[in-house]
């Protein structure tokens, strides 16, 4: 499909150049229309979410979900999005306009744009960077701008509160987002996304999978899910930055919030479960897409029957579990694997691919059991601490010169 | 006019002009997200300058952490959420007169140094920029040791801004 | 193409701009806006000049790489004391900071 697809590239720019117009503008014009056609595909994809979403929370929780309009209730999510539409839309006193209007498009902005990098299939992707992954932390960044400026242009206390929770774990959560990034980037040996799928032989979730799971937790605090959702919690601060949003704004909010989460399910998949590999996908690139969106919707699943399942976490709470355990957790992992990476190049030259799987599955459990060792004596600690036998307050006893009143 | 100049010609207008509006607008967040389009701006003329690498560490560097941080210590900073009376001092005229001179200054410099109109040359594609950076961050005869200090100027500064910020303890009685 | 001067004089300009924020407003974060603006322009200067003169040498990025990072930790700690000064004196404009004039 990937040769249909470069002959029809190629015949459509023959057709613009045939029209008279520059060779650059019908490259740039190439260029928008490969950006369109990634977009579209995308947010038609969300829509889809949507009634995902209510679906699968249904079932979780015992009860059948939408089932009344269409089949299986599919067409529950045009029914919602012409709800949001032909809602009113407020802007409320005192706020500031301009950047209250601009926060939404920002947060969806900052989530297609991750979509630029991801390989649907061999060669089939956006752009081909040099420095994927860095432009992928550098986009996430701007979703953070876009809840801050919502919150502060909403003119509103609870709003700006939760605005500040936000930003607060959002950039916490960063950090060792960051650290477990690089270690696909470390066995692949280049920051470009498709070379690491390309050198993916062996999925890395095998070869680091404490890794992985690191990266499952930080892409959920970042994305703002449950159990990382106190900053849209209605009974704890009162639905926090999009307080004030009505109509299709928050509809943006919450489109991007849903594909976000498939976003982080992609990324995972490219990253850690072989992207767009699987049986037969070289000789029919078709099947490359289709094994990607397989193992997308299969982490997006995991990220939602996590959230239906655990409570949410305090923000404190919160942000301890972040810069005192998964920071130092990250960067030891990131320190190990570096070296026993380098250690078996030096000394185990001509390694068989299954040794080289098993001494780095055996590292990452030799450090997950000494993480567990350690947390295991900390809470029994704090559990002796908090829930030991104390003397409760006993009243005074009674003397015979007391009693004589 | 080639796309490229043209680009360029759109770019530098946009960063110009979000330059121009971060030092004159009235409202101070206005103003962080002025500097945040034209930090974006810049990040652009990386990319025309085939440094990739430095374009997506600006978007993640200024972008991602200084532009937040900035706008984190406006909203903590404010005693009022107004930007009441002028925002300028009473000799902005003098800082005005002195910018537009300094440019003068630099534009006369250039146009009278002879090989200001240099053409791009042709760089090498068997260079790969990103892996030349990285050898030579980290090679002991190349800038490790810039790299180090780096390093640990930005923990200086790390432990500095914590122990600055920290809220006193309040004395007791 | 685009020649040198194209780039340079667009840094100049640039430099300029943050040189008049800096001198002219009051509020001291909207000065280190300015000094941003200025490094932004230094980097940009930095960097053509790798491009256009020595494309070869690694120099000017890793150059570039360090101003990055100075600048980095000069917002952190600049943003740090005007929290601090804020807590104590309840304003951050430049010219109410005058404690040590007689």
């Amino acid at each position: 499909m990937a040769d249909q697809l470069t002959g029809f590239v190629n015949w459509l720019e023959n057709l613009l150049l045939s029209l008279g117009l520059a060779e650059s503008f019908v490259s740039f014009l190439m260029a928008t229309l490969g950006v369109l056609t990634i977009m579209m595909f995308v947010l038609v994809l969300d829509v889809f979410l949507v009634w995902v979403e209510r679906k699968v929370v249904a079932r979780f929780q015992g009860r059948l979900g939408p089932n009344r309009l269409g089949p299986f209730g599919i067409i529950q999510p045009f029914a919602d999005i012409i709800k949001l539409l032909i809602k009113e839309d407020i802007t409320p006193i005192g706020a500031d306009r301009i950047l209250f209007n601009l926060a939404p498009p920002f947060a969806m902005a900052a989530v297609l744009l991750i979509w630029a990098v991801i390989p649907f299939s061999d060669g089939l992707l956006g752009a081909d960077l040099n420095v994927g992954v860095l432009y992928i932390v550098g986009v996430g960044a701007i979703g953070t701008l876009s809840i801050i400026l919502a919150g502060w242009a909403s003119n509103n206390k609870y709003s700006l509160l939760g605005a500040f929770r936000t930003v607060a774990q959002m950039i916490a959560y960063e950090v060792p987002m960051v650290i477990v990034l690089l270690v696909p980037v470390l066995l692949a040996g280049s920051m470009n996304v498709s070379e690491i799928v390309d050198s993916q032989g062996v999925w890395y979730i095998f070869i680091a999978p404490l890794a992985a799971i690191i990266l499952l937790i930080t892409a959920i605090a970042e994305i703002g899910r449950t159990p990382f959702d106190l900053l849209e919690a209605e009974s704890e601060i009162v639905a926090g930055f999009h307080i004030e949003y009505t109509g299709m704004k928050f509809g943006l909010f919450y489109a991007a919030e849903l594909l976000h989460a498939l976003t982080v399910g992609a990324l995972f998949a490219t990253l850690f479960l072989g992207g767009w590999r699987g049986p037969f996908a070289d000789q029919f690139p078709i099947l490359g897409v289709f094994y990607l969106f397989l193992k997308a919707f299969l982490i997006y699943y995991v990220i939602m029957w996590i959230k239906y399942t655990l409570p949410r976490i305090r923000i404190d709470h919160m942000l301890n579990f972040n810069w005192k355990f998964l920071t130092p957790l990250a960067l030891t992992l990131l320190i190990v694997t570096a070296i026993t990476e380098k250690l078996i190049d030096q000394y185990f030259v001509n390694i068989t691919l299954t040794l080289y799987v098993g001494i780095m599955l055996v590292a990452n459990v030799i450090i997950a059991w000494i993480v567990l060792a350690i947390v295991r004596k900390y809470a029994q600690s704090t559990r002796k601490r908090v829930g030991d036998e104390r003397s409760i307050a006993q009243p005074p006893l009674e003397t015979p010169a007391s009693g004589s009143d | 006019m080639t796309t490229v100049q043209i680009i360029f010609i759109v770019a530098a207008a946009v960063t110009l002009g979000a330059a121009i509006m971060v030092v004159t607008t009235r409202k101070l967040l206005h103003a962080a997200v002025w500097l945040i389009l034209s930090l974006l701006g810049v990040a652009v003329f990386y990319v025309l300058l085939n440094a990739g690498f430095l374009a997506v560490a600006q978007l993640v560097i200024y972008i991602g952490a200084i532009a937040i941080l900035m706008i984190f210590a406006i909203m903590l900073t404010r005693h009022l959420a107004l930007d009441i009376g002028p925002q300028v001092h009473r000799g902005w005229p003098w800082a005005l007169l002195i910018a537009i001179l300094l440019f003068g200054g630099l534009i006369w410099l250039l146009s009278s140094w002879s090989d200001v109109s240099t053409e791009l040359p042709v760089m090498s594609s068997r260079a790969d920029p990103l892996t030349d950076l990285g050898v030579a961050l980290v090679s002991p005869n190349a800038y490790v040791i810039p790299f180090e200090l780096a390093s640990i100027l930005l923990l200086a500064a790390l432990i500095g801004a914590i122990y600055v910020a920290w809220p006193k303890k309040e004395k007791e009685g | 193409m685009i020649p040198l001067s194209w780039f340079l004089v667009f840094a100049a300009a640039l430099f300029c701009i943050g040189l008049y924020g800096v001198l002219a407003r009051k509020n001291a974060i909207a000065i280190l806006m300015g000094i941003e603006l200025m490094l932004n322009a230094v980097n940009v200067n930095l960097v053509a000049f790798w491009r256009y003169r020595a494309p070869e040498m690694i120099a000017g990025q890793a150059w570039a790489v360090m101003v990055f990072a100075v600048a980095a930790a000069e917002v952190a700690v600049g943003l740090a004391l005007f929290i601090s000064i804020y807590r104590q004196r309840k304003t951050i404009a430049a010219d109410e900071i005058n404690l040590m004039k007689w």
